[in-house]
């Protein structure tokens, strides 16, 4: 049982992490009579005993950031009351997170965009035709996930200079879209791939041109897929910190992972006004994340990943 | 879900099966011109140019020493840096052990919310949810919990448990096991929705026949489950590993590579050679060393675990 044996012999992780929790799907071996047994059934302890441990260790942090975002500075209770707004107005303020914001949305919102169009036109390519350059293309994206966007900074840095777009968020949109292309094509071929090519004939039979053939009968199907792409890309330039850091000098053109970062460094730091901006990190992609939470699991299953 | 939702089969006349003569064979060239642009001005130029700066003397703070430098950089490197070996080895530890903890935990919670019980979606949802946080919230959030103060320190010496005022993330002894949590509470959910995926598509009639043959449930999971996820495990350890060593953002912020540049990764160290020292043609020596060893580490691991082995 390498699984759970080395579970528990793993280094144990201080603080909350989980090192007691029962191995999950292991039980002595089913009593004689296990023939009647569905398949999948646990007694209820083994799953609720380390999901509970383990949501534990998920939950307070999140539970801590909103204590410290909502008492009062100087509070030290384990209960967010009195409520208070204060930190929210200093940070949206004072330390324009408001600001920030705007500029993270649209700098989420262009990558999305981009990333998705440009991704499905080299994902159906990909997923339809046979090409010369094809199986190159294919090894090229593979090869770019071994590239370190962070590694690149200076190299990057040099480029949007000769382009006179330091300190736009042009550079920032172009950065982040680039990085997530080869990933997004590769999953985007992956779904086309699933939707029968006799679909489309059938469609140009009846008089459309590939591209409307296309448009009327694969893209409906395959918006769940592109709900997940567009998603992936929307938040990962929301999260993304060093790019911003690097190429946007000026305070108005900042993003909200460089603001969270500058309330990090300050010498004293405001601990409530940190929680505060952490929670309006975690807006957006909470809300996201609870819009596409049920194709997460079942996007990646596409085979997509497998390749 | 994207692609299984298809429209039950049209008839479709025989010869409409046959490529109609409308695509030009430019087309896909076309349809894939917009991201290969796009790569090879924004990935494949600098990674060349990085090459290109490696043999150089390149620092924009001190021009009269640029010029081609031949291996010198590299020398330099292997022999007489004072923190290439310390900041590899720690980046070798840090991804190492990040990524089996992650693996373990990862995959003990996607075969627990596979399991079917009340409240699996909400638990799933919840446990799911740290994959979408950021690096630099991460490092925010256990700023919070981490800090002397008002931290979790704090409320456990209220319990008993440990001193009031201590710092795990300014002590060299504690700082490590203390930013590995960090980006586990982040890192684990990754593995557990990818593991989870792959667990969803074991065909349920392979369970039932190993029931019947009296198999209990650790045999079926060593012999069933096991073998059909291994590709998936390894492949997302593989881009995992990658994306822990490449990944600065959680350091960063989180310790700064301290104390005493004890959590210090060689790309944090790359980037602070590059943007605060300017040794752009350091830098990029020291980027093409990480390359070749990420390059060189990812073929022995595809190599040592057979990826895509057993007639696949």
């Amino acid at each position: 049982m390498t699984a759970e044996s080395t579970l528990s012999a793993a280094p144990a992780a201080p603080t909350t992490a989980p090192q007691d929790a029962p191995p999950p799907g292991t039980t002595p071996p089913a009593p004689a009579r296990g023939r009647r047994r569905a398949w999948d059934e646990v007694p209820r302890w083994q799953i609720y005993l380390p999901l509970g441990i383990y949501l534990l260790f998920t939950l307070v942090p999140f539970y801590w950031i909103l204590l410290f975002a909502l008492r009062p500075a100087g509070s030290t209770s384990l209960v967010p009351w009195p409520m208070t707004s204060a930190h929210f107005e200093k940070v949206w303020n004072e330390r324009s997170f408001g600001v920030f914001f705007q500029n993270s949305l649209l700098i989420g919102v262009a990558v999305l965009v981009m990333t998705t169009v440009v991704a499905l036109a080299g994902g159906y390519a990909l997923a339809r035709f046979d090409f010369r350059i094809k199986k190159g293309f294919m090894l090229a994206l593979l090869c770019s996930q071994f590239v370190p966007g962070a590694l690149l900074l200076v190299p990057l840095f040099q480029i949007f200079a000769e382009l006179r777009m330091i300190n736009s968020l042009g550079s920032v949109i172009i950065a982040e879209t680039v990085f997530q292309l080869p990933l997004s094509m590769i999953l985007i071929s992956g779904f086309i791939r699933n939707v029968p090519y006799s679909l489309e004939e059938a469609a140009w039979v009846d008089g459309c041109n590939r591209f409307h053939a296309f448009r009327i009968v694969v893209l409906p199907l395959l918006r769940p897929g592109l709900v997940a792409v567009g998603s992936f890309a929307f938040v990962h330039a929301w999260n993304h910190f060093l790019f911003a850091l690097m190429f946007l000098s000026s305070q108005d053109k900042q993003t909200i992972p460089v603001g969270l970062n500058t309330l990090m460094g300050a010498d004293s730091v405001d601990l409530g006004a940190l929680a505060a901006g952490g929670v309006i990190a975690a807006v957006p992609v909470v809300v996201v994340f609870a819009f596409i939470q049920k194709w997460l699991v079942t996007g990646f299953s596409a085979g997509a990943v497998k390749g | 879900m994207a692609s299984a939702v298809t429209p039950p089969p049209r008839a479709v006349p025989a010869r409409a099966r046959r490529r109609t003569g409308a695509t030009p064979r430019r087309l896909p060239y076309l349809l894939i011109a917009p991201a290969g642009l796009l790569m090879l001005g924004f990935i494949a130029y600098p990674v060349l140019s990085v090459f290109y700066y490696s043999l150089q003397h390149y620092n924009p703070t001190k021009p009269w020493r640029n010029g081609f430098a031949g291996l010198d950089n590299f020398t330099r490197i292997f022999t007489d840096d004072p923190h290439f070996w310390g900041t590899l080895s720690f980046s070798l530890k840090w991804v190492v052990v990040e990524v089996t903890l992650q693996l373990l935990f990862g995959l003990a919670l996607a075969l627990i919310v596979n399991q079917t019980f009340v409240g699996r979606a909400l638990g799933r949802a919840l446990v799911f949810s740290p994959w979408a946080v950021s690096g630099v919230l991460t490092s925010a959030i256990w700023v919070l919990l981490y800090n002397s103060q008002t931290g979790i320190s704090r409320y456990l010496a209220d319990l008993g448990l440990g001193s009031y005022g201590t710092s795990w993330l300014s002590d060299t002894a504690t700082v490590f096991p203390a930013a590995i949590v960090a980006d586990l509470w982040r890192g684990v959910p990754f593995f557990a929705i990818l593991i989870l995926a792959d667990l969803q598509s074991v065909p349920k009639d392979l369970y039932e026949a190993a029931e019947v043959d009296g198999a209990g449930r650790i045999r079926q999971f060593v012999h069933i489950t096991l073998p059909h996820i291994r590709d998936a495990i390894v492949l997302s350890t593989l881009l995992r590993a990658v994306w822990e060593f490449n990944n600065v953002d959680l350091l960063y912020t989180l310790t700064g590579g301290g104390p005493a540049g004890e959590t210090t990764t060689l790309p944090l160290y790359i980037a602070h050679t590059s943007v605060d020292a300017h040794n752009f043609g350091y830098a990029s020596a020291l980027t093409t060393v990480a390359f070749v060893i990420l390059l060189f580490c990812s073929m022995v691991y595809l190599r040592l675990s057979k990826f895509g082995g057993d007639g696949k």
